[in-house]
Formats: C-alpha cells, sequence, structure tokens
C-alpha cells in the first residue's frame, strides 16, 4: 500500500504506541484520585502539556487537552462567543476553514452572532486589507487558520495576529494541519487560541488540546468535573494524552528535516505531474505551502473515480469532488480559490507523511498518469473538447 | 461501499465507447453536479437495439449504472428498452448506496434521452417517450469551459 494521505490522519508512531502501552496496563490510575497509584497519571499528563506548551512556546497551564481538533475549534469559538457577547457578536473568518469552524460559524449565526468570511485569492491567501476592512467595534473574535487542509496555503499568521492585537480582538488559529509540521510560536505570533489534534502527527487519534492563552474569560465546554482546570471535565484520555506528547516531542527534535525531505518530495511529485499530465493543474501555491501537501485538479474527469482506480492499485488518496464530501457541491476551499464546479469535481489531494518514498511517488505518478487517460477516454466532456479543439 | 458487481462494471465497463453515425445519442447531467453521461444507440429497421455505447463523466456509480444500463438495452426493441428503469438497473448492479440513486436515474434519463432523439430524427411517436428532462447541450457544456 502506498499512503497519501497523511492529512486525513497518519499512522501512530510505533515510539509513541510503545510510550503508551503502559498507561492502558500498568497505569490505569485515575490522575484524580489521591493515592499515589493515581498521581502517576498526574505526572505523564503534565509531562505532556509541558513538552507541547514548550513546542508552542506557552505556558503549560495554557495547554488543555480535548478529544481533538473538532472539539478545540468548537469550545474556541463557542465560549468566546458567549464569555464576549456583552462587548460585541461579530466574529471574522474565512471561507476555506474546516467544517469545524464553519458549521460552528453557522451555529452562532442561529444564535443571533453575525459572522464574516473572507475571501481567499487563487492560491488560497487571505487580504490582510480584507480582513482590517471587516473590523468592526463589535468584532470580538479572528479565527483563521493556520494552513489549509486540503491545498495546504499557509495563511500570514503573524501579520493577522498583530492586526488582531492592535485592534484588541482575540485570535484564534486552527493549527490542525500545521503543528508539528512547521515552527509555531504563539508569542511571536500573537496567538490567543489554538487548536490542534494528535492523529495528523503521527500521534492517537481521539486526542487533541486547546491553547488558551491566559487572562482570557471562556467557560466550560464540557461539564461535570474539575479537570483541565475545570475548564474541560471529564477523566483524561491518558494514554492518548501521553500519545500525543511523545508525538508532539518526536515531531518538534525531527521538524526541520522532514519538512525539508517532504517539500523536496513534495515538489518533486508537483513537478512532474504538470508536466506529464495534460490538461492538469495544481491547486494552492508553490510558496508558503505545506511541506507535505499536494493537490491536483485533472480536467475531464471525476474524482472520485480516480480515487477508486488508485485505491485498486494500491495507492490512498483523497479527492473534493462531490462524490467524496457526501454533498452535490464539489469542496467549498476549491470553489472558494475560484475553480468552476467541473475542474473542482476533478480533483486529488495526495498528502506526504515522513515514511513517503521517492519510489512510491514515481509509482503514483505513473498509476495518476494511466488512470487519467483511462477516465478521458471515458468521459464526454473529453470528447467534446476534442472535437472542439481539432 | 460498492457492491462487487458496481466495482465489476466500474473496473471492466461494458459498451464503452462511441458509435459513429448512431441512430441516436442522449447526453444528460451537467459538469456542475459532476455526472454526465452519453448513451449512443444502433437501432435497425425493425426497431431493435443492434448497438448501444456509452461515454460518462462522474464517480463510480456513474460509470457502473451506464455500463449495466447499455447490458439491459442492448437486443431490445425500443418498447422493451422504454421498461428499462432506473431500479433495474440498480436491481441488476445489487444495490446501490443511497446518495448514489440519482446516478441510475440518470442512466435511464440517459437512455430516453438517445431513444428521443431517435424518434426526432426519424419523425416517430414512441408511446410513454417523453422530451429529456436535463438534456445538455453540447454547447452548454462547452461554454463552462
Amino acid at each position: 500500500m502506498i499512503y497519501l494521505d497523511n492529512a486525513a490522519t497518519t499512522k501512530t508512531d510505533e515510539k509513541v504506541v510503545q510510550e503508551m502501552l503502559p498507561y492502558f496496563s500498568e497505569n490505569y490510575g485515575n490522575a484524580s484520585s489521591v493515592y499515589e497509584f493515581g498521581s502517576k497519571s498526574k505526572l505523564a499528563i503534565n509531562k505532556a502539556r509541558e513538552t507541547i506548551a514548550e513546542a508552542l512556546c506557552a505556558q503549560p497551564e495554557e495547554i488543555y487537552f480535548t478529544a481533538g481538533g473538532s472539539e478545540s475549534d468548537n469550545w474556541a469559538l463557542k465560549a468566546v462567543a458567549e464569555a464576549y457577547r456583552e462587548k460585541g457578536k461579530h466574529i471574522i473568518t474565512t471561507k476555506i476553514e474546516h467544517h469545524a469552524i464553519l458549521h460552528t460559524c453557522a451555529y452562532l449565526e442561529k444564535e443571533g452572532y453575525q459572522v464574516t468570511y473572507l475571501d481567499v485569492d487563487e492560491r488560497g491567501f487571505i487580504d490582510l486589507g480584507e480582513l482590517q476592512k471587516a473590523i468592526r467595534p463589535d468584532t470580538v473574535l479572528i479565527s483563521i487558520m493556520f494552513a489549509n487542509n486540503e491545498i495546504g496555503t499557509i495563511e500570514p499568521v503573524e501579520k493577522i495576529g498583530e492586526i488582531a492585537k492592535e485592534n484588541e480582538i482575540f485570535f484564534h488559529t486552527d493549527a490542525v494541519q500545521a503543528f508539528g509540521q512547521i515552527p509555531i510560536d504563539v508569542e511571536k505570533m500573537h496567538i490567543d487560541m489554538l487548536s490542534a489534534s494528535g492523529h495528523k502527527l503521527n500521534g492517537p487519534k481521539g486526542v487533541g488540546f486547546l491553547y488558551i492563552r491566559k487572562g482570557i474569560k471562556m467557560g466550560s465546554f464540557i461539564h461535570g468535573g474539575a479537570q483541565e482546570r475545570k475548564r474541560r471535565a471529564g477523566t483524561e484520555n491518558i494514554p492518548g494524552i501521553v500519545g500525543l506528547g511523545k508525538a508532539v516531542e518526536l515531531a518538534v527534535t525531527s521538524m526541520e528535516e522532514r519538512a525539508k525531505r517532504e517539500s523536496e518530495l513534495r515538489d518533486y511529485l508537483i513537478g512532474r505531474v504538470l508536466k506529464e499530465v495534460p490538461y492538469s493543474r495544481l491547486n494552492g501555491p508553490r510558496e508558503n505551502r505545506l511541506p507535505n501537501n499536494t493537490n491536483f485538479c485533472f480536467q475531464f474527469i471525476e474524482g472520485e473515480s480516480l480515487l477508486i482506480m488508485l485505491d485498486m492499485k494500491g495507492i490512498c488518496g483523497s479527492s473534493g469532488s462531490a462524490c467524496t464530501s457526501g454533498s452535490l457541491n464539489p469542496s467549498h476551499v476549491l470553489l472558494a480559490i475560484g475553480l468552476p464546479h467541473e475542474i473542482a469535481h476533478g480533483s486529488l489531494r495526495l498528502t506526504l507523511g515522513k515514511d513517503t518514498t521517492k519510489e512510491e511517488i514515481d509509482t503514483t505518478i505513473e498509476a495518476i498518469k494511466e488512470i487519467v487517460e483511462r477516465l478521458r477516454d471515458m468521459s464526454p466532456l473529453y470528447e467534446d473538447f476534442k472535437k472542439k479543439s481539432s | 461501499m460498492y457492491s462487487e458487481k458496481v466495482m465489476d462494471h466500474f473496473q471492466n465497463p461494458r459498451n464503452m465507447g462511441e458509435i459513429e453515425n448512431a441512430s441516436g445519442v442522449g447526453t444528460v447531467g451537467n459538469a456542475k453536479c459532476g455526472d454526465i453521461m452519453r448513451i449512443f444507440l444502433d437501432i435497425d429497421k425493425q426497431g431493435v437495439i443492434q448497438d448501444c455505447k456509452f461515454k460518462t463523466f462522474g464517480c463510480g456509480a456513474a460509470v457502473a449504472t451506464s455500463s449495466m444500463a447499455t447490458e439491459l438495452v442492448k437486443g431490445k426493441t425500443i418498447e422493451e428498452a422504454l421498461q428499462v428503469t432506473n431500479r433495474a438497473v440498480m436491481e441488476a448492479l445489487d444495490g446501490l448506496p443511497p446518495v448514489k440513486v440519482h446516478c441510475s436515474l440518470l442512466a435511464e434519463e440517459a437512455i430516453h434521452a438517445a431513444l428521443w432523439d431517435y424518434a426526432q430524427k426519424n419523425h416517430l411517436e414512441i408511446q410513454g417517450l417523453e422530451a429529456p428532462k436535463s438534456d445538455v447541450s453540447e454547447e452548454e457544456v462547452e461554454e463552462e469551459y
């Protein structure tokens, strides 16, 4: 199998699994218990919290463990909106956020909040001038993703943070795709809240965190206990938290070398596909792109067919076609960068991981060439195009 | 997600291609929604479908339903071909996931559109056949590019 869907999830690193195992079997104590046995769990949580805080240049008490990126996004938006509603009920975000942000914003709109969805340019970047213009006296929160999950665009986060700070507005960033891949410094970048998830960085599923800058008043999302400084009730997912901590430790120490290797492979893949597959295009930027992300459109073919045929060759990828999104519309991100529907249906996202090899990339490129040709032979759109151009 | 039959017809589509100077051609669906089917029919003087081919832009289910629909109408009379419903196509494929049922409807419409084209060309009236609802003219498709 060639796994090129690392933006969907990653394989849990063997070292992470080994670190987690004792917390299922031997050290199963509840971290809230009084006896010595429970304190082992408490110590393990603290260690993970410190590792994560250090990775972000934050304080350990600013890290709150959650069940993953979606919970963190939901919590950040809903809790800030509720806590600061006296100040205002306006939120600024973008059209290319993950649905954990977009659907939470839609929920808040029903609750009487107003949301501005910023446009992006053809590479997926927001316009800082547009952001400035969108700010109103009643704006309480700016939520802009660190890097896009579909097309890999890395937003100008530091500049966004400056604008937010100057205007005394909280800045939340969904860093699910960026954390562990590229350096993040919450101080330097003026980030007030940040969501991240374990399983995107070779950690376990079902665990993530929300960084909340000290001083931000916001309520609990889950009520019922004093865990996480009374802000997130529920017995801690200790094996998950331990695994997340280990994954972050590994990601941070290998980041530079990994980013270099993956971005070289990424550029090799992009270069060959654009050169060797006619009527193909790259979605997203060439610069300021996640090291592991590629996203292409192949005209005249549909994404799901392409995915199934790749799967038959043992290659795992993903698509922004309507058929894979469960709706009639193709990816909102591809539409936001200005692609027409019919082109957006033919998209393919391949996201590399730490174990991806050049041989795998070569095999994948050959497979794409063969499949695209086959599907075009089948396509009435290609037939029309050929007739028109002949 | 798909039945073995769907996967088989997707991997080895029957009757994929074009018929030159076809008796009737029907194109339905639109690129915006991600599915376009084009059916070519070769109908003899006795009104029997001698050959049927398809071209499809769409998902796995769209390809499989096109393939199965061509198999089901081949060798049939026009009247018999009109009885090939989307349900029949789905049953022949051992079912489709609920979100893909529209693909089978598209296959039925494509057959009807090709028969309609045949009837128009030959100034015939085929009982029970109505003008296709979602026929996409080639000009419209081209416009979108």
